[in-house]
């Protein structure tokens, strides 16, 4: 099986179960370094799949919240480098595959061959990268597939219909469906037409769907859910952590829906 | 660090350039350019991308422009032939006036073209992002002449070291939003203005100061910004007799270094473009991206930036907030690769020396980013006696006065007073 394989299957087999694939995104080394491979466990432990972001000095397409953990991170001297050797360390007792999501820059000095063997040897199935669209994407997207390793496409409600196909068509492991016309961590809640679009990009993808952006409650999930196969969850996590609260809980909590 | 070229392929890029087929048609400059940008905005950079090709070169539009430009921003701008420095210095010295257009530096030449183009397709509004202020200003005003409503980010710590622009902003009608994130400066600015336009990419047009960026906008600024370089190498043939031996602009992102030096690729001129040295060689002492960063993508653009080896973007320090940016313009970054021009830096002791040489010696108080341009061209000129140089003057000094209070002049007393 290839590594990209363990991320749709993580999904099919929530989706099995008959409730959506949660998701859930933290910023590697966030909020203490010392606490990452702790922290990643406990919430690959709920989790189906874990989004892990790598800090970047830039993240453009990130509300404030994201924007501060990465800050954070980085002042604490957390690299690529060091997440993977991290990695490394759990490899084997990390419930749920992984998936890195990176702006452009940090992967680019990493070299993309060193990455996708560096990806693979730490149990890293794909990657997200927000700053990348698909016409600038051939190089790492032949380093990743060599081995195995997804790149997966983003699309959102201002893709048209023809492009929506080619994005879906060269996505690995599901396609992340950006939920809102804006950045992570908005508070204006989901948008009321929602369900019309995630249909849509269901009917073009061969893959599970994903929604990311703006999911922050069990309502969220089960409404979101009912239209994608997965909710990913980022902002609303990272705020728990950034409470010293426990993600564990606030987890598990977004899998029963309200009134269950 | 600068990417190597072999001579037959920099000759072949050269011409390419010259010819005006560079950018292609993924917005690259050889390897350097293209289109870094988040899913949600390629529809609208397509968008921008099919308006810039549709209306930019259109004989409508470039009569609106050139009529802008004559009536509202002032231009031709002046060549002045600079007497007392070209004998200080031992060389003759002209200035091309860009601090003489309206608002006070180039910047206005992209500001009232895009503002023109933003009307033309249809924008309901208008974001901007600002570091010195000056885009800032030029952007107010010219969304303020077609009648657009605009909003400028702009970093706190910049709001704070340009305070009097932050005025002029608000005076002009733009509404002005403190970036409080990343390194509160224009690099923070760029990053947050773009957040707005994911945010509402159909509606909002966002008017970008220098020629950096995804594609089209190092095409589109470099196209708005020709004016320059155009006039200055007319004025050089009809008031100098000649051509110079050498032309020197100062480059922070970029723009009116480009503006300047397109039209004069294909001459027997050497093209000099100088950054900030800031305080010293040190990763995070100057903004000095051509002289000491490496390719890596930033803000859209494969570009050469300055970064840490693991990728992260470095801040950058300069006297001059103009300059103060850790990334350049792809097409700087390719003149650089095939050697064409020159990139060179001067410190910020030089240029506040260069500033007060400039005031004292024919009465213009200049940028401190154009200060930088000054430093360089005096030691070009030890070097070269005798030599014809010209030097692209971008913008005005006022804006600079709260710094320069900080750092009094030590001015020179003439003989006779």
């Amino acid at each position: 099986m290839q590594a990209h394989e363990r991320l749709s299957n993580a999904i099919r087999n929530a989706s099995d179960a008959g409730r959506p694939a949660l998701v859930p995104f933290i910023t590697a080394g966030y909020p203490e370094p010392a606490d990452f491979i702790a922290t990643l466990q406990d919430i690959a432990s709920v989790g189906d799949v874990v989004e892990l972001g790598i800090p970047f000095s830039d993240p453009m397409a990130d509300g404030m919240t994201i924007q501060r953990s990465s800050f954070a991170a980085l002042q604490k001297g957390v690299s690529l480098k060091w997440i993977f050797d991290q990695l490394d360390t759990a490899r084997g007792h990390i419930d749920a595959p992984l998936v890195m999501m990176s702006y452009l820059n940090p992967l680019l000095a990493f070299g993309y061959d060193a990455l996708a063997e560096r990806a693979l040897a730490a149990g890293v199935c794909g990657f997200i990268v927000p700053d990348l669209p698909f016409e600038e994407s051939a190089d790492i997207r032949a380093a990743l597939e060599a081995r195995g390793l997804g790149l997966i496409q983003l699309v959102t409600p201002a893709t048209p219909d023809a492009r929506l196909q080619v994005l879906c068509s060269a996505s690995r492991g599901f396609v992340y469906a950006v939920t809102i016309t804006g950045i992570t961590g908005g508070g204006a809640g989901l948008p009321t037409d929602l369900t019309g679009y995630l249909d849509k990009v269901a009917s073009f993808s061969e893959l599970p769907v994903c929604a990311g952006f703006g999911i922050r409650s069990a309502g969220d999930v089960a409404a979101v859910g009912k239209h994608a196969a997965g909710a990913i969850v980022g902002s609303a996590l990272v705020e728990v952590l950034e409470h010293g609260e426990d993600p564990r809980s606030f987890l598990e909590a977004l899998r029963h829906a309200p009134g269950e | 660090m600068s990417t190597v070229v072999g001579a037959d392929e920099a000759g072949r890029l050269l011409d390419a350039l010259i010819k005006g087929d560079m950018p292609d048609d993924k917005g690259r400059f050889g390897p350097f350019g293209g289109r870094y940008v988040p899913e949600t905005l390629v529809p609208a950079f397509e968008r921008l991308d099919a308006g810039v090709r549709a209306h930019l070169h259109d004989a409508e539009f470039q009569r609106d422009f050139q009529k802008e430009l004559r009536e509202w921003v002032g231009r031709p701008t002046a060549l002045s032939f600079a007497p007392r420095l070209s004998e200080a210095w031992g060389a003759e010295v002209w200035i091309k006036r860009e601090d003489l257009a309206h608002t006070g530096a180039h910047k206005i030449n992209n500001a009232i073209g895009q503002a023109l183009l933003a009307k033309r397709l249809g924008s309901q509004r208008v974001i901007a992002e600002t570091g010195a202020g000056q885009h800032g200003v030029a952007s107010a005003a010219a969304c303020a002449r077609v009648g657009l409503p605009c909003t400028v980010y702009m970093g706190a710590v910049d709001m704070e070291r340009q305070a009097p622009n932050v005025d002029r902003i608000r005076r002009l009608g733009a509404e002005v939003v403190a970036v409080e994130s990343g390194d509160k400066t224009l690099r923070a600015a760029i990053d947050e203005a773009l957040r707005a336009w994911v945010t509402d990419p159909d509606n909002t047009y966002y008017l970008l100061g220098s020629a950096v960026g995804a594609h089209p906008y190092p095409y589109l600024v470099r196209e708005l910004q020709v004016v320059i370089g155009q006039e200055a190498r007319q004025q050089m043939l009809d008031q100098a007799g000649g051509l110079p031996d050498a032309a020197f602009a100062c480059v922070g992102g970029g723009s009116n270094a480009i503006g300047l030096f397109y039209p004069l690729l294909g001459d027997d001129i050497e093209l000099i473009g100088v950054e900030a040295g800031g305080i010293g060689d040190g990763l995070g002492e100057n903004a000095a991206t051509l002289a000491t960063g490496t390719p890596g993508v930033l803000q859209g653009s494969y570009t050469i930036i300055l970064q840490d080896d693991d990728g992260q973007v470095q801040e950058t320090q300069s006297i001059s907030a103009g300059l103060d940016y850790s990334g350049v313009g792809p097409e700087h970054a390719l003149l650089q690769a095939i050697g064409r021009v020159k990139y060179i830096s001067a410190r910020d002791d030089e240029a506040l020396e260069a500033l007060q040489e400039l005031c004292a010696t024919e009465g213009i108080l200049t940028a401190l980013e154009t200060s930088h341009a000054y430093a360089a061209a005096r030691e070009y000129a030890q070097q070269h006696p005798g030599c014809r140089i010209l030097i692209g003057n971008s913008g005005r000094g006022d804006k600079d006065m709260p710094t320069l209070i900080q750092h009094p002049a030590r001015i020179r007393r003439h003989a006779s007073s």
